[in-house]
């Protein structure tokens, strides 16, 4: 029985990656053709309002670039060699025509290239319609939600003019309960392996959560659920691997055999920045409210979680991570950063003063999304815990 | 027509005389007998209120490329890649944070500890990280003035951002009368909109000079240069001196028809910040060309004065939240910069385009490919070349040279067989 249910379990991530391994975006386009007046909001990292979307009748699709199923063969004489490889696939998948069913594009106020990408696909694809979101950095502040509140209002028109039916109350109320859920079973996708790493890899917690990139969130929920159904009665020992937590990856993503390269080169994977958009609040936004744009940008301002993108004054992100890497008994901190992405390169320098202060072990390391070639970095990683296990 | 050693004689000395008296100022800051301090960036900033408190403008920024230009930046950059950060990271970033582990001492000033750290985040994200990292290194106060980007159809911010903007320079306030222990001074805050008023008239008269042929003066080799003053003397009776000066000499040289070089050949706009550890080198690919630079988008990082833009002293935290919001090209769009390219082509009547990438700064590299097809095809001759502002490891001086003598060479063909034709 318990073969045929991680069996079955398998089967589940093994959908779940053949979905996010292809760059056709199938299910999102068949979801779309499946009814009048339906639209697709692609939406570039790191955070993307979805409900707002979702409200409104779209489907917001998470565009995370190319990986290494794509070469970049127009993008790279728009952007420089020293900008990062998921400005680039991004704007490939529009020059090779594989966005021509999305409606519309979404970016934020991130980073700079991601920035001046919104502009150059603005200037390359007149037909579909590009907003930017320009988040508050006054975390905490009251007038910050204020100011959100407002630019949701804004985007919130833009998206009913995908999809010719601007986002009502309870509309909006019923996305939000919808992608609660969605964010509260990651929630406790994520809690069990941290308790229990041997039973869910980060690879398959990966591919689960990211299968909500591209397909309706009430299908997502309902992998989501049984998954988690699935998962609780896998059996299997704990094997002797060093407990790490990963940062740095929050926006262009590794390859999905990295993040296994890492898991076998003898660690537990206990907490990660993966795919944060997904998972972007401590707590649920909430849906019992009056004003669900105000407590959508209440929770982005008070109730988010740290990431490279976002300032706030008020708390030091790399003190954070040394007590999140203490309450996951973490043994040490992996950083794991794209090539020439700023955000995180220039995180890396107060994580390396606040972990090594606090003596947590830890390792930096780059990647590319398109690498295809991982010994080196599974080799930096063996030797990385050899040290920590025979210290 | 030859370069007379007048050429910029009695502007380089007030300029060299102003900016001394500055940086005497930051030196006595340091030595805790000054004014008290306030860090903030280059790209539109509210000056005009620290003035009114007597609080003195430290620009991070300047004094990183000052150390370019001194040959000073490289050690600085490399005792902060030793801390971490990375090659990738902005050189601006490293130099300044290296100065400050350093002990804050330059050729030309010591640098005072901050009273308050002030990131005017208009456009740059690495504004954010670097006085995020200022702020844990110092442990002093800080601010981070949020401005929303320019993002809609209309080219503007909408009220909404104008409303943001404006409570927190109210705020603002709060604070700077918390670190001086003294109430705003409404009149005072009046006086140094007045003066940046006339500081912004007179450098977009001076900015609208270059219209003519010759161009009087080079407006990126002589207008960058001129942004130290318009930055660290902008609101003070000492920066409007040094504009009417600056005006009066270059119009008598407008009117006289001298130029910067012998013979003005080629009139080009130049896009992008300077390789500051080799400025005079880059200068002289162009002057062995005759070319002269008639506009640039680099002077318009702090603001777009020659656009139109000037403030109210009647208005004065309102215009002060325009100029944040709107009137700047850091916080402008990347098309945004497109038009304002195309309209430098068109009104400063130039011949052709050089976008200077630099790796240090992706708010102005990245997508500079893309512009380079846009004005190409647009029957523009464009020419891209790669170094860096402040890190002296990205300038291949052999590999410029070339580029640039092809590039012209190309053009001077293209012009004789257009004449011929």
């Amino acid at each position: 029985m318990a073969l045929q249910l991680e069996s079955s379990f398998d089967q589940i991530v093994d959908r779940c990656v053949e979905s996010i391994e292809s760059l056709d975006f199938a299910e999102a386009k068949a979801w779309k053709r499946a009814s009048e007046g339906r639209a697709l909001a692609g939406c570039f990292p790191v955070y993307s309002p979805l409900e707002i979307f979702h409200a409104a009748g779209a489907l917001p699709v998470g565009l995370v670039g190319g990986g290494n199923r794509l070469e970049i063969a127009h993008a790279d004489s728009r952007f420089q060699s020293f900008i990062c490889s998921i400005v680039k696939s991004t704007l490939e998948l529009g020059m090779t025509g594989k966005l021509d069913d999305f409606d519309g594009l979404v970016f934020h106020s991130i980073c700079d290239p991601a920035r001046n990408l919104a502009s150059v696909y603005q200037r390359n694809f007149p037909d579909t319609k590009i907003e930017y979101i320009h988040f508050p950095q006054r975390i905490g502040a009251p007038d910050a939600v204020d100011y959100l509140a407002a630019e949701y209002a804004r985007i919130a028109l833009w998206a009913g003019e995908l999809t010719g039916r601007p986002p009502s109350a309870d509309d909006l109320r019923a996305s939000i309960e919808l992608y609660d859920a969605i964010r509260a079973r990651i929630r406790a996708l994520y809690a069990l392996r941290s308790e229990r790493p041997h039973l869910l890899s980060t690879r398959e917690l990966y591919a689960l959560v990211r299968y909500g990139h591209g397909v309706p969130p009430d299908v997502h929920l309902g992998v989501l659920d049984e998954a988690l159904a699935q998962v609780a009665q896998r059996g299997g020992k704990p094997k002797d691997r060093a407990r790490v937590v990963l940062i740095g990856s929050f926006c262009e993503q590794p390859p999905l055999d990295l993040i296994a390269s890492i898991e076998s080169a003898g660690c537990y994977i206990v907490d990660d920045d993966f795919l944060l958009g997904r998972r972007f609040f401590t707590e649920d936004v909430g849906a019992d409210c009056d004003q669900p744009l105000v407590r959508l940008a209440d929770a982005y301002v008070r109730r988010s979680v740290d990431s490279s993108v976002k300032h706030d004054l008020g708390h030091s992100k790399a003190e954070r991570l040394v007590e999140r890497a203490r309450a996951q008994r973490a043994d040490a901190v992996v950083v794991l950063t794209a090539k020439f992405c700023e955000p995180a390169l220039f995180d890396y320098a107060l994580y390396r003063k606040a972990l090594q202060e606090a003596h947590l072990p830890h390792v930096f390391l780059e990647f590319e999304e398109k690498m295809w070639l991982f010994d080196k970095i599974k080799s930096e990683i063996e030797t990385f815990v050899e040290s920590l296990l025979f210290a | 027509m030859a370069v007379t050693a007048e050429y910029q004689g009695r502007l380089h000395h007030l300029q060299k005389e102003l900016m001394a008296q500055y940086y005497r100022e930051l030196t006595e800051s340091s030595e805790g007998h000054g004014k008290k301090a306030a860090y903030l960036l280059i790209g539109g900033n509210p000056v005009e209120l620290l003035r009114a408190f007597d609080i003195l403008p430290v620009y991070p920024e300047v004094n990183a490329l000052q150390l370019a230009v001194k040959k000073q930046s490289l050690g600085h950059i490399q005792a902060a890649e030793g801390m971490g950060y990375s090659t990738d990271n902005c050189a601006y970033v490293k130099a300044d944070i290296g100065l400050y582990f350093s002990g804050r001492k330059t050729p030309f000033a010591t640098i005072p500890e901050p009273d308050l750290l002030l990131c005017n985040y208009v456009g740059c994200n690495v504004y954010l990280h670097w006085f995020d990292h200022l702020a844990q290194y110092t442990k002093r106060p800080a601010f981070h003035l949020d401005v929303p980007f320019i993002r809609t159809k209309s080219g503007g911010p909408t009220n909404d951002d104008f409303a943001y903007v404006m409570r927190q320079l109210r705020q603002l306030i709060e604070v700077c009368e918390g670190i001086t222990g003294r109430r705003l001074d409404e009149d005072k805050l009046r006086e140094a909109v007045t003066l940046s008023s006339k500081t912004g008239e007179l450098w977009s008269k001076i900015k609208h000079l270059t219209k003519r042929t010759p161009s009087p003066y080079d407006a990126y080799f002589d207008s960058v240069t001129m942004m130290a003053p318009l930055y660290c003397l902008r609101g003070t009776p000492a920066g409007v001196e040094f504009f009417e000066t600056a005006y009066a000499e270059y119009a008598a040289k407008a009117d006289a028809g001298e130029g910067p070089l012998a013979r003005e050949d080629v009139r080009f706009v130049i896009e992008g910040p300077p390789p500051w550890p080799y400025l005079r080198q880059f200068r002289d690919m162009f002057s062995r060309w005759n070319a002269v630079a008639v506009a640039s988008t680099y002077s318009t990082v702090g603001g777009l004065w020659e656009f139109g833009f000037v403030h109210d002293p009647d208005k004065p935290l309102e215009s002060i939240a325009e100029h944040l919001l709107r009137w700047n090209l850091t916080n402008r769009n990347f098309l945004q910069r497109y038009d304002q390219i195309e309209r430098y082509l068109e009104e400063w009547h130039a011949d052709a385009l050089v976008i200077h990438s630099v790796k240090s700064c992706r708010l102005f590299s990245a997508g500079q490919g893309d512009m380079r097809e846009y004005f190409t095809k647009r029957g523009v001759s464009t020419l891209l070349v790669e170094s860096d502002l402040e890190d002296p490891r990205y300038f291949s001086e052999a590999q410029m040279r070339n580029r640039i003598d092809a590039f012209f060479e190309s053009l001077a063909h293209r012009k004789l067989t257009h004449a011929q034709a």
